[in-house]
């Protein structure tokens, strides 16, 4: 069966794709005249928000993305950022949500899939990937499959393409139930000069085609992704694609092959909206039009139309410009590597995106509306509740020793190992630290001591409370966690889950988290220099907590000097560096008020970006000066659980006091931010010491020796010890046993 | 001192064994393609990890029958040495070159964690650099490497000292028959094991275990 290009466009027909009315009567206006059922297909596919950012572009526009080390910020397949010696570090962050609920196997590897493609288009050799993954309440009963799922996909790909994965987020809340998030992270090395761009140039010249074979798989999935779910969910399969890693890893291979041998002028990898996006970024950018003959398009299926080649996203496909004189050499590395090449069209300079498929012309717009002049919207937006402080009186007690161990074995905080062990850490030979720490680091191939520290953040229920203070916390503790490691924070990718943003007060979400995010960034010189937005995360009208993944990169100079969380010795002393005097106090919005007594009122903790940014800077020179032996930072579940984490790792236990006249609750797990777990060896009385806490109190750094490690036990002030055996029992259960009963 | 690393589209550990050989060896080892129906004159041949032709087939099925495998079942039966490691052992295995099959881990997952191995035979070309019955540390990654021999195959193999390492306090993996993790055939030069001795050669690697395999083969070789 073939779908017609004449099929009358109907009032149905427009809303079936997602276009309001006002936006057809765009349409109207830019055609003069009523447009073929491909041309329709094309600006849904086009104007949707997954592809336009219609909703969140102004937003975004107020982010910081330029830097000394920024080569390439927003707009292309990746952001790129110097590391000096001609390298640099390309990475993006993708989220594949909607089609990882649907199908959770294929919407996970295709995610991967589709961000390793980003930074490999760019000329970057993929080294590092992360995911961050959301599912809903363990309870409910689609959620072990969904994880089970998303999990081996996001291995089955990643493995078989062969990228270490580094590091990740796995968190479990009933708001995402019906909604789960897949936001798949992937960095890439390049050399500086060799960095390829999306951007056509020059007038006649060949458009090619490379990589798998078309299908009609995934027509119409980004359209799908910028609606919310309903209860027919299931007859949205369709729209997912299938991923297929073994032509991917091909495609890497052949593309880096082909723009080392010159032949490369623009590129652009088919994602959402494959052929149509593809071609159109491509013009679009160069001020070219393009001309496409669908009858060159290599197709594993019979009679498709028009329509679904342009809208299909069939997975492993890329689009490029090609030096006419190169195109023999070319070819023979794709037919070396068992894909297709194709020559299917041209760029032109009417600024027209042309479609010729039969002999018919299916498709003659212009190439600039549909591209970066796609319509932009200004939704009202609604100023976020503000929440009442806890009263100092109102303190739920809970034993201090218990309460760590349950938190340990509970959802929230419990051993990821389940899931990594899925996931090939190891491949590439590189990876410095595996998940588990503060931030995946993998060593720079080529280089006897850089390397790159990654790490993926944010903290949904302070969103939720109060998303301004929630988006500067996930960049805080994002930058954080990279310099828990010693690297510098370089730079970071944005990947915004939201609702539907035609409610007010979840466009007020997005518009002050990505204010928090603006500010955190430029206060921390961590700019954005790429990201992706996912909105109408919602089912039945139920939207999820406001999500804005942070994926963050840092720079290591030499990593024999790299800290670690695990403690390094017996008989070190701890040092908390940036706590104030009582050591932790902000309650309210912590796992400990969540999950121990179920309230979840009051704000998230503040950030101090200033304060932030001095003690981390201090911390680093610890760790790079050689004097801190093991560092973490503090975050969910506060002190209590950070020394454990540093325990566990390490199998060796630790002696804590206690601030005098202070309730342990908030001491021991207070959600306060711009707190650093340090050990050093050195000796108490020597000169060292003295002079490290002259340089403190010189920059205003509060450092308090809060005990030593040691034993096999963690005691923590006046509560009863728990031996690390324990500890470790309670954090490695949860996650099997959640998975396997 | 010569190696060749034999490349097929599909395979990713091949940039690791690639330069765990050079830094031991300290020469780059050269590269064969699938399609290459000679290989030259080398003393040893590694055959990487990874998932060879997707391994869409049973792992290492489609791979074993390419043309470069069958100038490598040349190569082994004049006596130079073959190591497979992973996705390689699937293909010596899947080629005829070792007895046995691997099948999908018992867990029905993919692992990628460190185990201990014990190096049953220490008598081989691979294994000389280690102390018999001497218990190491190595990586896995891998979703069949389940390895399996019907009784007779399991007695003479076990039997002639083919079982060279073996998982051991209780590490094993996958699930495989007698703990078996790596074998060598009948004349010694071919081995293949299923751990990731390329991934435990340095420093940057938390560790050098690995790398006495590779030290031991291509000394004698030298």
């Amino acid at each position: 069966m073939t779908v017609s290009n004449t099929r009358p466009i109907t009032p149905e027909l427009i809303a079936a794709h997602g276009l309001k009315p006002e936006e057809y009567q765009r349409i109207l206006e830019l055609t003069g005249r009523e447009p073929t059922f491909t041309e329709l297909g094309i600006f849904s596919a086009m104007w949707n928000e997954h592809c336009s950012y219609k909703s969140s572009k102004k937003w975004l526009r107020t982010l910081p993305t330029t830097g000394e080390r920024v080569i390439q910020g927003p707009g292309e397949n990746a952001g790129v950022v110097d590391i000096g010696d001609g390298d640099c570090v390309v990475f993006k962050m993708e989220s594949h949500n909607h089609p990882s609920y649907i199908e959770p196997y294929q919407g996970a590897a295709t995610g991967v899939g589709g961000i390793l493609r980003d930074v490999f288009t760019m000329g970057a050799r993929p080294i590092a990937a992360m995911n961050a993954l959301r599912f809903g309440e363990p309870d409910h009963p689609k959620t072990r499959h969904l994880v089970a799922g998303v999990v081996s996909g996001v291995g089955g790909y990643g493995n078989s393409f062969g990228v270490p994965t580094v590091g990740g987020e796995v968190n479990f809340d009933r708001s995402y139930n019906g909604n789960i998030l897949v936001n798949a992270f992937a960095a890439g090395l390049a050399k500086t000069d060799a960095i390829f761009l999306s951007q056509a140039k020059g007038v006649g010249l060949p458009v090619v085609y490379l990589g798998a074979k078309t299908g009609r798989d995934g027509v119409g999935g980004a359209t799908m992704a910028s609606a919310e779910f309903d209860d027919k969910i299931d007859e949205k399969r369709p729209t997912v694609q299938v991923g297929d890693p073994f032509t991917e890893k091909c495609l890497l291979e052949a593309s880096l092959e082909l723009m080392a041998s010159g032949a490369v002028i623009a590129i652009q990898d088919m994602g959402a909206a494959g052929l149509t996006c593809s071609a159109v970024e491509m013009g679009a950018k160069g001020d070219l039009g393009i001309e496409l003959d669908l009858d060159t398009v290599p197709v594993r299926e019979e009679r498709m139309s028009a329509y679904e080649m342009m809208l299909s996203e069939s997975q492993e496909r890329m689009l490029m410009v090609l030096r006419p004189e190169k195109e023999a050499e070319a070819k023979a590395i794709f037919v070396k590597w068992g894909l297709d090449f194709a020559i299917v069209g041209k760029t032109t300079d009417d600024l027209r995106f042309r479609v010729l498929h039969q002999g018919e012309e299916v498709a003659n717009l212009p190439i600039k509306e549909l591209g970066d002049e796609a319509p932009e919207y200004d939704r009202p937006w609604a100023e976020p509740k503000t929440h009442k402080p806890l009263a100092m009186d109102d303190i739920p007690q809970a034993d201090i020793a218990d309460t760590l161990l349950k938190l340990l074995a509970g959802p929230d905080l419990s051993s990821r190992r389940w899931v990594w062990e899925q996931y090939d850490t190891l491949i590439q030979g590189n990876s410095l630290q595996r998940p588990g720490g503060d931030a995946g680091v993998v060593r720079v191939e080529g280089h006897a001591t850089k390397a790159l520290a990654f790490s993926s953040d944010v903290t949904p229920r302070y969103c939720e409370a109060d998303p301004y203070r929630g988006g500067k916390q996930a960049v805080a503790e994002c930058w954080r966690n990279l310099t828990a490691t010693g690297a510098v924070p370089l730079a970071a990718t944005d990947n915004l889950n939201f609702g539907n943003p035609e409610k007010p007060e979840i466009m007020g979400q997005l518009v002050k988290a990505i204010e928090g995010i603006g500010e955190a960034c430029r206060k921390l010189d961590f700019p954005i220099v790429s990201g992706n937005v996912s909105l109408y995360n919602e089912t039945n009208g139920q939207g999820i907590l406001p999500t804005p993944t942070l994926g963050g990169v840092g720079l290591i100079d030499d990593w024999s000097k790299m800290a670690r969380v695990g403690f390094a010795a017996e008989g070190e002393m701890i040092l908390l560096i940036g706590a104030p005097s009582s050591w932790g106090t902000h309650l309210s919005q912590s796992i400990y008020m969540r999950n121990i007594h179920e309230r979840v009122d009051g704000p998230p903790p503040s950030v101090d970006l200033d304060h932030e940014k001095a003690v981390g800077d201090h911390v680093r020179g610890l760790i790079r000066s050689g004097v801190a032996t093991a560092v973490h930072d503090l975050s969910d579940g506060g002190l209590a659980v950070a020394l454990a984490e540093m325990a566990m790792v390490s199998g060796i236990g630790a002696t804590i006091g206690a601030p005098e006249e202070s309730d342990p609750v908030p001491v021991f797990f207070g959600e306060d931010q711009g707190r650093y777990l340090v050990t050093i060896a050195l000796d108490p009385q020597s000169a060292e010491w003295h002079a490290l806490r002259k340089q403190q109190e010189k920059l205003g750094i509060a450092c308090v020796q809060i005990g030593s490690t040691g034993g096999a036990d963690l005691k923590l002030g006046e509560a009863h010890a728990i031996s690390v055996t324990d500890l470790k029992a309670a954090h490695e259960s949860w996650f099997p046993r959640f998975m396997e009963t | 001192m010569k190696s060749a690393v034999v490349l097929l589209p599909g395979l990713n550990r091949d940039r690791d064994m690639i330069a765990a050989l050079t830094k031991i060896s300290g020469h780059a080892p050269v590269t064969v393609w699938q399609t290459d129906t000679e290989i030259p004159d080398v003393d040893l041949i590694a055959i990487p990890g990874g998932f060879s032709f997707g391994d869409y087939l049973r792992c290492g099925a489609i791979a074993a029958r390419s043309p470069v495998m069958r100038a490598v079942a040349e190569k082994a039966a004049r006596g130079v040495m073959v190591v497979g490691v992973c996705n390689g052992f699937q293909i010596l295995v899947e080629a005829g070159l070792l007895p046995g099959a691997l099948m999908r881990n018992a867990s029905l997952k993919f692992v990628c964690r460190e185990v201990k191995l014990q190096v049953v035979n220490a008598n081989t070309a691979f294994t000389r650099g280690y102390r018999p019955n001497q218990v190491i540390r190595c990586p896995v990654a891998h979703h069949d490497g389940n390895y399996f021999a019907d009784a007779e195959t399991l007695a003479r193999i076990e039997g002639e000292g083919q079982v060279v390492f073996r998982y051991a306090e209780n590490t094993n993996p996958n699930g495989s028959i007698n703990d078996i993790a790596g074998i060598v055939s009948a004349g010694g030069n071919v081995l293949g094991l299923m751990p990731h001795p390329e991934n435990l050669i340095e420093a940057a690697h938390g560790g050098s275990d690995g790398r006495a395999l590779f030290e031991g083969a291509l000394e004698l070789a030298a």
